[in-house]
């Protein structure tokens, strides 16, 4: 079991308040990511859970019983760090082994869970060795091992791919979203990079400035972002806003447009403007188009063969079905 | 770019330093062993010949020679014991966050600033004497009687006021290495479910324990000659009276350079043979 309800919870470092008033329920099992930008509060939160901070006022409930001020070790709780935290003193097995010895945890099933911690994470080569002789992925991945042998009932994960480079981190990521399915445990996972939040989490959690923006699946938050920020946060490449007439006729202060629901074209089409930067990946290409009269840039994303240069002229035409509109306060009109 | 032209310029420019070093040490050490074969009394007599091992087995036979060595590793073990283990505990205390923390850093470091004589002098006078020292007012305030320090806890004292020298050498070096300790591992140790006796012994000791060896060797090389502190308060009586202090009464007191040369090579094989067992644990510690 792992649900866990925040009731009213505040967080303030001496005057400034850094966690207004919070209410969120995180379901037994669900892959929960709390995504924004940086300094948006959400490690902070993160914490808060985890016992590491203290709540200023409100309520933590972890499986229906107040934990809010239950120490750390007391939460059943395991958590991931940015920096791994691995001791570096201790060998892999130690590592892995420690909260169990704090535990006082019989020798024989010590053995058994580290083993079997260390096969699940592919770790049984290295388990004799010091973090220090370790690459990054698999310091990563004794961080996980020590977390999972205390079967803890959530697991909070502190940004803890943005200290590997690129392809490590994809890889990193379908494991990590490979044991939630097979463990089917509560996971907290904080990060900055709303890819990561997008293909990893059952349940998004947006958050700026301490507020939740909105929370939801990856897919609805796609779909129906409820106002600009979120708009704005989720997706890649980022969604092109215009305001003004062309938002008018929309009925709209705002109308929000993505980079992948607008088709080119050379000769005919709702706007005009001209080719700035064209970014070719291959599968696909991203233009950057000027002079629309519409917003400094709009980014288009388009096939991979399209072939536009700089300079040239090109037209847009948005689908309009997926439009999406907002009002002046910059909430999203159903 | 160590092009044979720029080498032989850079041997060129070290020269100077590398003959000073040479010539600071190797000319003594050469008189020291040199006299040590000598029966040599400056005021009977002068440079009296060659005498062989005599100084040597004259010197090991004395009575005063084993007390001495016992007494020199019983004051450098003493003062490591107390610097390392308060060392910690203020290094631990100095990391708490608290109001004037920079003064309080300072006047912890203070002690170190006092020369030797002076810590000597002002610890004798002040805190230990039996009728007029602090201690002393303070024993007869709960009614006890004065303790005589100097006579009846000589070796007891010396490690006292040598302690108190090198505590913020000690306080200081421990008090970077605990601040350089990442504060996610001891949070990680906090949600593994360890108390804060248990974070100490299994975070916060490893992490130090290179700290703690360097502290052990600096303060062992500088622990083995100390000289000034004896000096003043004991002149080496009451068994306080350690090899320095006996190779120093053998050329100045008796006159006899020859006996103190032998001793003074005594004292190198003792630092040496300490100096191998710190290398070996330290080599083993730096390592990793």
């Amino acid at each position: 079991m792992g649900r866990i309800t925040l009731d009213k919870v505040t967080k303030s470092f001496g005057e400034t308040q850094v966690i207004p008033p919070l209410d969120l329920t995180i379901d037994d099992g669900e892959f929960t990511v709390f995504v924004g930008p940086s300094g948006c509060g959400k490690s902070t939160l993160l914490r808060l859970i985890a016992g590491l901070e203290d709540t200023t006022s409100g309520e933590i409930r972890i499986d229906g019983t107040d934990a809010t001020n239950v120490p750390p070790a007391k939460r059943g709780l395991a958590m991931v760090f940015q920096s791994y935290a691995l001791y570096p003193h201790m060998s892999v097995r130690k590592n892995i082994a420690f909260p169990l010895r704090m535990a006082k945890m019989d020798q024989a099933e010590i053995e058994r869970r580290v083993e079997g911690a260390a096969s699940v994470l592919n770790l049984s080569d290295y388990i004799e060795r010091k973090p220090g002789q370790l690459s990054g992925g698999q310091r990563q991945r004794v961080a996980i091992g020590r977390a999972i042998v205390r079967e803890p009932s959530a697991f909070l994960f502190d940004e803890p791919l943005s200290n590997l480079d690129a392809a490590l981190r994809v890889g990193m990521r379908l494991e990590i979203s490979e044991l939630h399915k097979r463990l089917e445990t509560t996971m907290i996972y904080v990060t900055h990079d709303q890819v990561e939040a997008m293909t990893m989490a059952d349940k998004i959690v947006v958050l700026r400035a301490g507020h939740i923006e909105q929370v939801g699946s990856p897919l609805e938050l796609y779909r129906a972002p409820r106002n600009l920020f979120v708009a704005g946060f989720i997706g890649s490449p980022k969604m092109n806003f215009v305001s003004g007439e062309e938002a008018g006729k929309h009925n709209a202060h705002t109308i929000g447009v993505r980079p992948e629901h607008i088709t080119v074209s050379e000769s005919e089409g709702r706007w005009r403007g001209v080719v700035g930067v064209a970014e070719h990946l291959g599968s696909d290409t991203f233009f950057h188009i000027h002079q629309t009269g519409l917003a400094e840039t709009i980014t288009v994303r388009a096939d991979g063969e399209v072939g536009f240069n700089h300079g040239d002229t090109i037209y847009l035409t948005p689908r309009d079905e997926v439009i999406h509109r907002f009002d002046q306060d910059g909430l999203r009109i159903a | 770019m160590a092009t044979q032209h720029s080498r032989s310029a850079a041997r060129l420019m070290m020269a100077p330093a590398v003959i000073l070093l040479l010539g600071w040490m190797l000319v003594p050490l050469t008189m020291t062993l040199l006299f040590s074969f000598k029966q040599y009394l400056p005021l009977r007599g002068g440079d009296l010949g060659w005498v062989g091992f005599d100084n040597y087995v004259r010197f090991v036979s004395s009575s005063a020679f084993w007390p001495s060595v016992v007494a020199t590793l019983t004051i450098v073990g003493g003062v490591l014991l107390i610097t390392i283990v308060l060392g910690v505990l203020l290094a631990l205390l100095l990391d708490q966050p608290m109001w004037g923390q920079g003064i309080v850093r300072i006047l912890v470091i203070a002690p170190f600033f006092v020369m030797p004589t002076v810590s000597a002098l002002v610890w004798k006078n002040m805190f230990m004497d039996p009728v007029n020292g602090l201690f002393a007012h303070l024993w007869k305030f709960f009614g006890a009687e004065p303790v005589q320090w100097l006579s009846q806890a000589s070796l007891e004292s010396i490690i006292l006021i040598v302690s108190w020298q090198w505590l913020p050498f000690a306080t200081l070096i421990l008090l970077t290495a605990v601040q350089s300790l990442d504060s996610e591992q001891l949070e990680a140790a906090e949600m593994d479910g360890a108390p804060k006796v248990k974070r100490f012994w299994f975070i916060i000791l490893p992490h130090l324990s290179r700290a703690i060896t360097v502290v052990v060797l600096i303060q062992t090389i500088f622990l083995l000659s100390i000289f000034a502190e004896i000096f003043v308060t004991t002149q080496g009586s009451f068994g306080s009276r350690t090899l320095t202090y006996l190779i120093y009464q053998r050329v100045l007191e008796s006159q006899n350079v020859g006996l103190g040369s032998a001793g003074g090579v005594y004292a190198i094989i003792l630092a040496n043979i300490v100096a191998i067992f710190l290398m070996r644990i330290v080599g083993k510690n730096l390592d990793n």
